[in-house]
């Protein structure tokens, strides 16, 4: 048996190593970028998840503090090029830290005095303020064009000019690491748990000697904090700023991410970070129709997996431990199997209407699944119909097996008392 | 009376134009058990919310341990030593046993907002979370989510919540409601040891309760305190019997 202290080291080591080695594999431009915007979600998805897992509070405007704090760090790698600040590049998300502290000492002081639904409603319009102020205030948010910048900035130390874009990423993988282990360290500590007292009961809080209003506002300081480190980071990385960066879109991707993941476990949104990142690179590249299949993928994980990937994952954990997976994986696979037909079916669909309404216009043929499809023709349109249909039918019967292999499963457990 | 450890002095409070509390007078001397019994309505857990800060008052005073904390809200009167529990249970549903206890340690032992310390490598702390669990009897439920426990495990987890923080002015607001003969007596029991050498205020139904526990008890009607007594004073209280009492203890 390990001890709980050694498992913690050696899942610590292993994610440092991962990371370490992932270029290793993944190293051609287009996976490197995808790494590195993985790394900063992950810093991201975590802070937003202090507020909404850890505290209770829903936020929709986490973004204005990562956007804001990575306007201040674009003005800041400009100065540091143009010679007007001495500042190490390699430091500079810990500006992008303060940045967010500061604006979150700020707003923060206004939206954390309520807390539920009003918390919601004044983050969101905190954020459509900021949004707003975003064109009025040129100078700053530099317009339309947003605050271009240049991260080779002043002599190579060590050889490390920032110039290839491996070196961001083991800039960004570093202050990801760091950051991961400073915000799990925080929910150790009294703060943490009272965060997590507030977020169950904050008025049994107020009569253990605790003001939830202090807990959620030094909560949401720290929390922007980490934000500005990923926005500080997303300048380096990207060395341009634009509005979109502040915007409700934005803060909307973290939530989601955050939600896929799981909110109830502390790797959840490291989880819903990652696959998120990836799905948007990877099915945007492949697909117009790639903001359908996310909103979807969305809605079906609420749906089904309220408690998102972690608790998938959890959900396996006693089952793995009394050997009993086995058991499970001929009704997952058959599941799987069973669920390619309908979806098929479905892509098919979104395909063929997409390229109905295509620049290319009707009568274009299609290649999808190596078949040439003329999207102009009924027939296609009648035979994806059926198989979504058929597919559909065919999936819920095969779920039968998973579920009778789940109950005795679960049956299993409880006669062994492990859980 | 300057020895008192909780004095309300001409307290009212309304609700919109409705009047609950009608001046209310009360002092509750250092070490005592003070039991406050009065028919449905009679506005004994309002009292209880007025005292804890709950809810402001309309008009009147309340001092605990000699200072005057009227309007002062429920961390601060909490933080000066008055911690109370509630009628409906109250608790961190999805926090563990030892974790709700803990919450209401870590202030008290100056611990505050911290965000520097680890808060499982607190000796101090773990002390006296562990010797709590252990006086309310939930040792063996110590990691269970506070949210599956049955209602009288869940009621003295209350009871520990409250005692966690070393207050020295408890208030129990029916501790004993809904729970059968032998959790009753469990609690009674609880209640006594870990309110020793402390000053106790229990809003409580049960008079087998009330009148083996407490040292004085105050009766209230329709926002007043009709009679102030030890228990024999009160049993032989005609006002008390015809109002209230009846043929319970009779």
């Amino acid at each position: 048996m390990i001890s709980p202290l050694l498992r913690r080291l050696l899942l610590w080591s292993g994610t440092a190593a991962a990371m370490a080695l992932l270029p290793v594999v993944l190293h051609q431009g287009f996976a490197l970028s995808m790494l590195c915007q993985m790394g900063i979600a992950i810093i991201f998805a975590l802070s937003y998840n202090m507020l909404l897992g850890q505290s209770g509070m829903l936020s929709f405007g986490h973004a204005v503090y990562f956007g804001l704090a990575a306007f201040v760090c674009a003005h800041a790698l400009n100065a540091i090029g143009a010679g007007r600040l001495h500042f190490p590049v390699t430091l500079l998300p810990l500006i992008g830290g303060c940045a967010g502290l500061c604006f979150g000492i700020l707003l923060g002081y206004v939206t954390t005095r309520r807390s539920g639904t009003p918390f919601a409603m004044i983050s969101l319009g905190i954020a459509e303020m900021v949004a707003a102020s975003a064109l009025m205030l040129p100078a700053f948010f530099g317009g339309e064009g947003g605050i271009a910048t240049n991260r080779q900035v002043g002599q190579p130390w060590l050889g490390i000019s920032y110039g290839p874009q491996i070196q961001v990423y083991y800039l960004i993988a570093a202050w990801c690491f760091l950051c991961m282990i400073a915000m799990f360290a925080l929910t150790q500590t009294p703060l943490g748990r009272l965060a997590n007292a507030v977020r169950d009961n904050p008025e049994r809080a107020r009569f253990v000697g605790y003001d939830p209003t202090r807990v959620r506002y030094e909560m949401l300081c720290l929390a922007s904090f980490f934000a500005g480190i990923a926005g500080g980071l997303n300048t380096i990385n990207y060395e341009i700023v634009t509005a979109d960066t502040v915007g409700i879109v934005a803060s909307g991707n973290v939530l989601i991410m955050a939600f896929v993941g799981g909110v109830g476990h502390f790797f959840g949104p490291i989880l819903g970070a990652v696959l998120v990142s990836f799905l948007q690179s990877a099915l945007s590249s492949y697909t117009q129709a790639w903001l359908l299949y996310f909103g979807l993928f969305f809605v079906v994980m609420i749906l089904f997996a309220p408690g998102g990937i972690a608790s998938l994952i959890t959900l396996h954990g006693p089952v793995v431990r009394a050997g009993l997976l086995l058991d499970l994986l001929p009704g997952y696979a058959l599941s799987a199997s069973a669920l390619v037909v309908p979806l098929a079916a479905f892509i098919a669909l979104v395909e063929m209407t997409y390229r109905l309404e295509s620049d290319t216009g009707p009568g274009g043929g299609l290649r999808l699944f190596h078949l040439q499809i003329d999207v102009s023709s009924v027939l296609p349109w009648v035979i994806a119909a059926l198989v979504l249909v058929a597919g559909t039918a065919l999936f819920v019967v095969s779920l039968r097996p998973l579920r009778h292999a789940w109950q005795s499963v679960h049956a299993e457990l409880q006669a062994r008392g492990a859980i | 009376m300057t020895d008192a450890a909780l004095e309300l002095r001409a307290v009212h409070k309304s609700f919109g134009r409705t009047p609950i509390i009608n001046g209310v007078d009360l002092a509750v001397a250092k070490g005592e058990r003070h039991a406050i019994i009065g028919p449905n309505g009679a506005g004994k857990s309002t009292l209880f919310n007025l005292v804890s800060g709950r809810f402001p008052l309309t008009s009147g005073h309340i001092l605990l341990n000699g200072a005057d904390v009227t309007g002062r809200p429920p961390q601060e009167i909490n933080r000066r030593g008055l911690s109370r529990s509630f009628q409906i249970t109250n608790i961190f549903p999805r926090l563990s046993v030892y974790e709700n206890v803990r919450c209401g340690v870590l202030w008290s032992l100056g611990y505050r907002y911290s965000f520097w310390h680890r808060v499982g490598a607190l000796p101090d702390v773990r002390a006296r979370a562990e010797e709590i669990v252990e006086r309310i009897g939930l040792a063996k439920r110590r990691d269970r989510p506070a949210g599956v426990l049955s209602y009288a495990e869940q009621r003295a987890l209350e009871i520990g919540i409250t005692i966690a923080g070393g207050a020295d002015v408890i208030l129990l607001d029916e501790p004993t409601a809904g729970m059968s003969h032998s959790e009753t007596d469990d609690a009674v029991e609880l209640i006594r040891t870990v309110t020793q050498g402390k000053t106790l205020v229990m809003v409580e139904h049960d008079m087998g309760v009330v009148f083996g526990l407490a040292d004085r008890i105050s009766v209230l009607v329709y926002g007043r305190v009709l009679a102030s007594g030890t228990p024999e004073q009160i049993r032989g209280d005609a006002a008390v019997r015809e109002a209230y009492l009846g043929t319970e203890v009779a």
